[in-house]
């Protein structure tokens, strides 16, 4: 496969330290050309995921990228399950539209599920095709024969011929079959097992490449200076004010401002230093008050997405009936390293190094800002500071090609901290209004659920960079209202009603922030639950059991609950309210997407009712994502879901005036440290019988509702807004 | 243009920077090819270019060239390399203790430090000494288990 194109990944991260020879363009490998993109992968050549190398060494294309989930090692074992062939033996090259299928960016945890399985089918397919090949070789039917230790031989014993023999080096030359056979689960003895990863060794050594590392001859440093304020218009540049600033050139596109320089910190103090006056710019909200704006501003039509029985009748004759609002604030994706891409425009054509989740539609948008057809752009992926989303790594990419364009050389280009806290496309804002009714024996009769919030995003709304220069990319707007998934109520009720209203406006541009939409409907579902469960006098668990029926819940609700040692008595506790250092137990439970991932969450917190502050002591999560491919690499991911969000809970809310976000640091947004960081224990149940989930998102979910609840336990204060700062938690008592 | 005397990793380079409060950061990741240090956020605040300058943590992206001059810098390629990594990295790879890693270098040194000084740290030690080193992706939990790891490991306490 290599023969066949000018750059393979390979060379591309050899050369990614000082030295390379050239960087001429290439256009594509074979097998993903021929205007295939976009198409199933079912229907794709095998030869376009798998390449079986002479020295028995495998290499799995993929256009889902890693971003320090783990991923790559889960398909390494996915395709070595299937074919018999270590896992060790394999490499994965990832997201490179010259070399890799296209069968989907990265997102919405789909790694697993959806990519995972298109490699499961590759490989079943070349397994098929490898026991056909031995069959004739060995002169015995293909049903006789077994694959292990990369060798096709006799399931009843005696030698095989090796698959480096068999297909070293050439191609299949047949199209995935979806129908091929898939080894028994029951049987595997690759899947389900901890695999380290391959990458961990050269994140402590510095010797892996990341977008940031990456280097070129000829290469300039540029760095992009954004308006004053949202919307700004550039009116006026003054390049003496940089004078003294050597080797830099200014980039002026329309309101498009930049600066690009042969040494980095040049290009830095220029940035910083150079004089620019901008129109005055006027957001639609500030966050001061921003959930009442919210309710005021105007909207779109109420969408209803269920409506179960008669809602209204149920509500009106129920004995008790209770209400309340939630709302969950702006954050931002936040990446430890600020967004960087390299690009270099050229006639022949256009290069790009990024970190994108999805270096087929990044392609495509690239294409569109320079106006030339798709195959003149290559976008190949390289590993950057996580993302959890869309952050700012599709604009950082516009911006790179934009100066590259500029000066006909290839540019580096990074976003500083506050061009990454100020203008990445932050989460949105969610309001969300909920209400119940119970009978005179306190079951639950009638449920309503309402969120409300900025229009859902797409990630390609309008990138900054070809915005400020006039161009208008390739870039569908932004969808409809916000989701309603994880907004039903997860337990049985006869009467609901489900719905979701856009606003028309946003203050802030908006894009997908790790399980988009889901933390802040299960924070308002889950705890106006245990609201229920209080107006029931009810212990919070067994008023969630009654209304479940599903043993997959159950489990998790059941273990969860016995990891933290569940003592059941309504809350809050007898000596909450008290003063003091108060503590509490709490607990949230939800199937994310309504569909996939059971997770329930239990927390145990200690609230200082003198300073407010929230001390998370211990938490406890049960997880059941169906089949486990790598459990090690799972417990990453859901240890890592569960500490993001609690920072999200905890402390983090975007912050913006009429004119820009002022949040641009760490000391204005802060995020969880290490002295805060609780026990935490994960409880995986593997279902070897069941699909897989992915799991980069779901146990994100249940954790402001459990802490919210746990707080209430502890203190009788129910905290309806997220952050759950200090300030916030002090007042409330002093309004107790 | 100026020129200094950089002694990194035990080797003396000598390097030209126009501006004398250029930081040590981008000295070492351009002129040296030394990747291991990452910008973060250029304030000091976050702790993903940690070095050590003179055996203690310090920030290179507000460490000038001029002030680091005249004192042993330690990169993280320089406490280890993949065949023979140092008790901190063997223990960041036993623990899989990153997710991008993009902070992994600050908590590397960070521990680095702290171990030279405190070489049986409690748990609370740990996190009391990393509090200045932000993790993104939330993999708070296996950072301090690959600390108190390398702890154990240097004591002989597997």
């Amino acid at each position: 496969m290599k023969d066949s194109t000018a750059f393979s990944r390979r060379e591309v991260l050899k050369s990614a330290g000082v030295l390379i020879v050239s960087f001429a363009f290439s256009p594509a490998h074979a097998p993903a050309q021929n205007g295939r993109g976009g198409t199933p992968a079912a229907a794709a050549d095998l030869d376009s995921f798998l390449a079986i190398h002479p020295d028995g060494k495998v290499t799995i294309f993929t256009s889902h990228v890693d971003v320090g989930t783990g991923i790559m090692t889960a398909y390494r074992q996915i395709a070595a399950e299937e074919l018999g062939i270590p896992a060790e033996r394999f490499n994965v090259i990832e997201g490179d539209t010259g070399t890799t299928p296209d069968h989907g960016g990265t997102g919405g945890s789909s790694g697993v599920p959806r990519g995972g399985a298109d490699i499961r089918r590759a490989a079943a397919t070349a397994r098929r095709a490898l026991l056909e090949m031995g069959a004739k070789q060995l002169g015995r039917p293909a049903s006789e024969l077994t694959i292990g230790d990369a060798e096709v031989r006799p399931a009843s014993g005696g030698s095989g011929v090796g698959i480096a023999a068999l297909i070293g080096g050439k191609r299949f030359a047949i199209k995935v079959d979806p129908n091929a056979p898939v080894k028994n689960p029951a049987a595997y003895t690759v899947v389900g097992k901890p695999v380290r990863r391959t990458d961990i060794s050269g994140k402590t050594n510095g010797r892996h490449v990341y977008v940031q590392d990456f280097n070129l001859p000829g290469m300039m440093h540029g760095r992009v200076i954004r308006p004053a304020a949202v919307g700004a218009r550039l009116l006026a540049v003054d390049e003496a004010s940089i004078r003294g600033i050597p080797g830099v050139r200014v980039v002026r596109i329309e309101n498009f401002l930049g600066v690009v320089a042969k040494d980095e910190w040049a290009a830095i103090r220029a940035a910083r230093e150079l004089k620019a006056t901008w129109s005055e710019g006027q957001t639609s909200f500030t966050t001061a008050g921003l959930d009442a704006a919210m309710a005021a501003a105007p909207r779109e039509p109420e969408q209803i997405q269920v409506n179960r029985g008669d809602t209204a009748a149920a509500m009106s004759s129920a004995a008790k009936r209770l209400s309340a609002t939630y709302y969950w604030p702006f954050h931002g994706h936040t990446s430890l390293g600020p967004s960087c891409a390299v690009a270099d425009v050229q006639e022949s054509g256009t290069t790009v190094l990024s970190s994108t989740q999805n270096a087929f539609g990044l392609r495509n948008v690239i294409a569109g800002i320079l106006n030339i057809p798709r195959e003149k752009v290559r976008v190949t992926y390289l590993d950057g500071s996580g993302s959890y989303g869309s952050n700012g790594a599709y604009d950082a990419a516009a911006d790179a090609v934009l100066l590259s364009r500029a000066i006909g050389q290839p540019v580096r280009l990074q976003w500083m901290r506050q061009d990454e806290h100020a203008w990445d496309p932050k989460g949105p804002a969610q309001l969300l209004e909920v209400s119940a009714g119970l009978d005179k024996d306190n079951n639950l009769v009638a449920w309503e659920s309402k969120v409300s919030g900025p229009a859902g995003p797409q990630w390609t709304e309008a990138l900054l960079g070809p915005t400020a220069a006039g161009i208008v990319a390739e870039s569908p707007r932004g969808g409809g209202p916000p989701t309603t998934q994880n907004l039903e109520l997860p337990y049985a009720v006869p009467n609901m009603r489900v719905s979701a209203c856009a606003l028309k406006a946003t203050p802030i541009r908006l894009s997908n922030l790790r399980a988009p939409g889901k933390i802040g409907n299960v924070f308002a579902v889950e705890s106006f639950v245990d609201e229920l469960a209080v107006a029931a006098g009810m212990d919070p668990v067994a008023f969630r059991r009654r209304g479940m029926t599903d043993p997959r819940a159950l489990a998790v609700l059941d273990r969860a609950a016995a990891m933290i040692d569940w003592q059941a008595r309504p809350s809050p506790a007898p000596q909450a309210r008290a003063g003091g250092i108060l503590t509490g137990r709490g607990i949230a439970y939800m199937r994310y997407k309504q569909a996939e991932n059971y997770v329930a969450i239990a927390m145990e917190v200690a609230v200082d009712s003198d300073t407010g502050n929230i001390t998370v002591r211990r938490i406890k999560c049960a997880h059941d994502c169906g089949l486990i491919v790598n459990p090690d690499g799972l417990l990453n991911q859901v240890e890592g879901n569960i500490l993001h969000t609690l920072s999200r809970t905890l402390h983090e809310e975007i912050a913006f005036d009429r004119a820009r976000v002022t949040s641009v640091d760490w000391a204005a947004y802060p995020i969880l440290r290490f002295p805060e960081v609780p026990a935490l224990e994960v409880a995986l149940i593997d279902r070897p019988d069941q699909p897989s989930y992915g799991a980069g998102e779901a146990a994100c979910a249940p954790v402001a509702a459990a802490l919210g609840n746990a707080v209430f336990d502890a203190t009788g204060i129910r905290l309806r807004n997220v952050p759950f700062t200090k300030d916030r938690v002090r007042s409330a008592f002093a309004r107790l | 243009m100026a020129t200094y005397q950089l002694r990194v990793n035990g080797r003396t380079s000598t390097v030209d920077s126009w501006d004398p409060d250029q930081p040590l950061l981008y000295v070492l990741r351009n002129e040296l090819g030394l990747h291991g240090a990452k910008f973060g956020c250029g304030l000091g605040q976050c702790g993903a270019c940690t070095v050590l300058i003179d055996g203690k943590a310090a920030r290179a992206c507000i460490t000038s060239v001029k002030q680091a001059t005249g004192h042993a810098i330690t990169t993280l390629e320089g406490i280890g390399s993949p065949q023979a990594p140092s008790a901190v990295q063997a223990a960041f790879v036993a623990e899989q203790a990153a997710q991008c890693g993009y902070c992994t270098n600050g908590m590397v040194m960070a521990a680095t430090a702290l171990l030279r000084s405190n070489p049986q740290p409690t748990l609370e030690q740990v996190k009391s000494s990393l509090a200045g080193n932000l993790c993104r992706c939330g993999t708070h939990t296996r950072i301090l288990n690959a600390v108190m790891r390398a702890s154990r490991v240097q004591g002989g306490r597997k």
